[in-house]
């Protein structure tokens, strides 16, 4: 296990009444930068704990986007994973390796 | 194509309970939910809960949500999870899709279940990153212990902004105020009064008029409203914040009973746009049913109950009225109308009402 230290602290360690299991620890990375995760994570969770806000620019006015609802309604929230634009990150799980860019305009299909 | 005796959309409280009671009665169900955990709102919701009526106050929501699954499974539902209904079809067909899979679920009967989306109001900025909906931001801390921001505005006082506030102050987030543009709080006294306490203003006849910020929020300016919520000039006052998070208010996900053709009404007291139904739950499409917060918004306890009614009836739709199915019914329509009559069920009380009195036509 790693230890605690190397945290980033956009994570709650301690909490009155809540204790946070977290999966196994997985590297990712942000525009191809590494960054870390837990398993049982979604990417837009995992993203914030590091600090990253900003997830897309939109297509004409290059206004900055990040989630707003998180349960997957808004559409807010859309990058490329993979290579695949307009995935929806705050209800696609992170997995260990994925490679997460931010997106600007309508994404396009390679 | 699979077919189904009934199919339940949505595994929060209602589609929970009214697939538990049909499946329980004897019914084949299969439960249908886009994320990965059962529970829907619930799962978010670390406060204990409210009501001198439910038997589930003093109960954790979180913990309601494991005690309904365990219940759903027990009765043998089959659980279709991180699935999405996408589509409903003539022919009494649901499209489902599943990452990038597709396929179609036959049904007999239905009940939608799908709960509520999130409102946000019209500001200059309030599309940047860390203006979140109060549920993304219960979320990301109380399901992945995750810190939305380290100071945060809430626009809202009803319950969700409060109860919001509350929990951001325990994960200890900063809450720089509360603004509410009504004259008065909305929401639970006791939690309104803990935050006072604590330190946190709640501005009323306030609202936020702007957030700032270039790629994501740095501040926010409020101001003083008058009576027509009007910004008053002269109360500019700008905050030190990085997140503004918006609780007002939810709209009911209706986009399937739009889809199956039931006739629907706008009534603003259930928040928007909902299906006409009759006191069992059942739409005007026949063998269509609805439960929660999609049939209209109001809190956990009656959308378990409506569930209850909406599971049982369906099943005897199917089948037949028996003794057991009857007492499910009525002893669940007894609590509902006892929890409205309660403080906090009138504005749902006069929506019911409103929607009884329209016609389906
Ligand atoms: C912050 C907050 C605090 C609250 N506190 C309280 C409280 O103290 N006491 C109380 O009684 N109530 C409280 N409530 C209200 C309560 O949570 C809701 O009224 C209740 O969860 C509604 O239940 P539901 O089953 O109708 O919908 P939900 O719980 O929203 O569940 C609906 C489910 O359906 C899924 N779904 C939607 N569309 C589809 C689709 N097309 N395909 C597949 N799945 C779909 C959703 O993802 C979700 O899982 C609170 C709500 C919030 C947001
Ligand atoms: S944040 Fe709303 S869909 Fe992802």
């Amino acid at each position: 296990m790693p230890s605690r230290t190397s945290e980033p602290d956009g994570r709650l360690d301690r909490h009155p009444i809540l204790t946070f299991v977290r999966g196994r620890r997985l590297r990712f990375f942000f525009n191809d930068r590494p960054v870390y995760g837990y398993e049982g994570e979604t990417i837009a969770a995992a993203l914030v704990a590091n600090g990253v806000k900003v997830f897309r620019h939109t297509e004409k006015l290059k206004r900055a986007r990040g989630f707003f609802c998180a349960v997957g309604k808004c559409s807010s929230c859309l990058m490329i994973v993979d290579g695949r634009p307009n995935t929806m990150v705050c209800t696609e799980p992170l997995r260990d390796g994925c490679r997460v860019e931010q997106q600007t305009g309508r994404g396009r299909l390679a | 194509m699979r077919r189904a005796q009934l199919v339940v959309v949505g595994g929060g409280p209602a589609g929970l309970s009214a697939a538990a009671v049909a499946a329980g009665l004897g019914a084949e169900v299969m439960l249908v939910d886009d994320n990965e955990t059962l529970g829907g709102q619930l799962i978010k919701q670390t406060h204990k809960f409210f009501g001198d009526k439910g038997h589930y106050c003093g109960v954790r929501g979180v913990d309601i949500a494991t005690i309904l699954s365990e219940r759903a499974g027990e009765h043998s539902v089959t659980v279709l999870s991180a699935t999405s209904v996408v589509g409903l079809y003539p022919g009494k067909v649901l499209g489902l899709a599943n990452g990038d899979s597709f396929r179609k679920l036959g049904f007999e009967s239905l009940v939608i279940a799908t709960g509520a989306a999130e409102n946000s109001i019209p500001f200059p900025g309030n599309d940047l990153p860390g203006v979140y909906g109060a549920g993304a931001v219960q979320t990301l801390m109380n399901v992945y212990g995750v810190r939305p921001g380290r100071r945060v505005l809430m626009v809202g006082s009803g319950n969700i902004g409060v109860i919001v506030s509350y929990q951001l102050l325990q994960a200890g987030i900063d809450v720089a105020a509360v603004v509410e543009a009504l004259p008065a709080v909305g929401g639970y006294h006791v939690h309104a009064a803990k935050l006072v306490r604590l330190g946190v203003p709640i501005l009323t006849s306030h609202t936020v008029k702007a957030a700032l910020g270039a790629e994501s929020v740095t501040g926010a300016v409020i101001c003083r409203v008058d009576g027509r919520f009007r910004p008053v000039a002269g109360t500019d006052r700008r905050l030190k914040v990085d997140t503004i998070c918006v609780a007002v208010g939810l709209t009911p996900l209706a986009e399937l009973l739009w889809q199956a053709g039931c006739r629907m009404f706008h009534v603003p007291e259930l928040g928007g746009h909902v299906a006409w139904h009759d006191e069992y739950m059942e739409t005007s499409q026949p063998g269509i049913f609805v439960a929660g917060d999609v049939s209209g918004i109001e809190e956990a306890s009656t959308a378990m109950l409506e569930g209850r009614v909406a599971g049982a009836r369906a099943w005897e739709r199917l089948n037949r009225r028996t003794r057991e199915s009857r007492d499910i019914i009525d002893s669940a329509r007894l609590e509902l109308g006892s929890i409205r009559k309660g403080p906090f069920g009138e504005k749902a009380t006069c929506g019911k009402q409103r929607l009884a009195e329209c016609v389906p036509a």
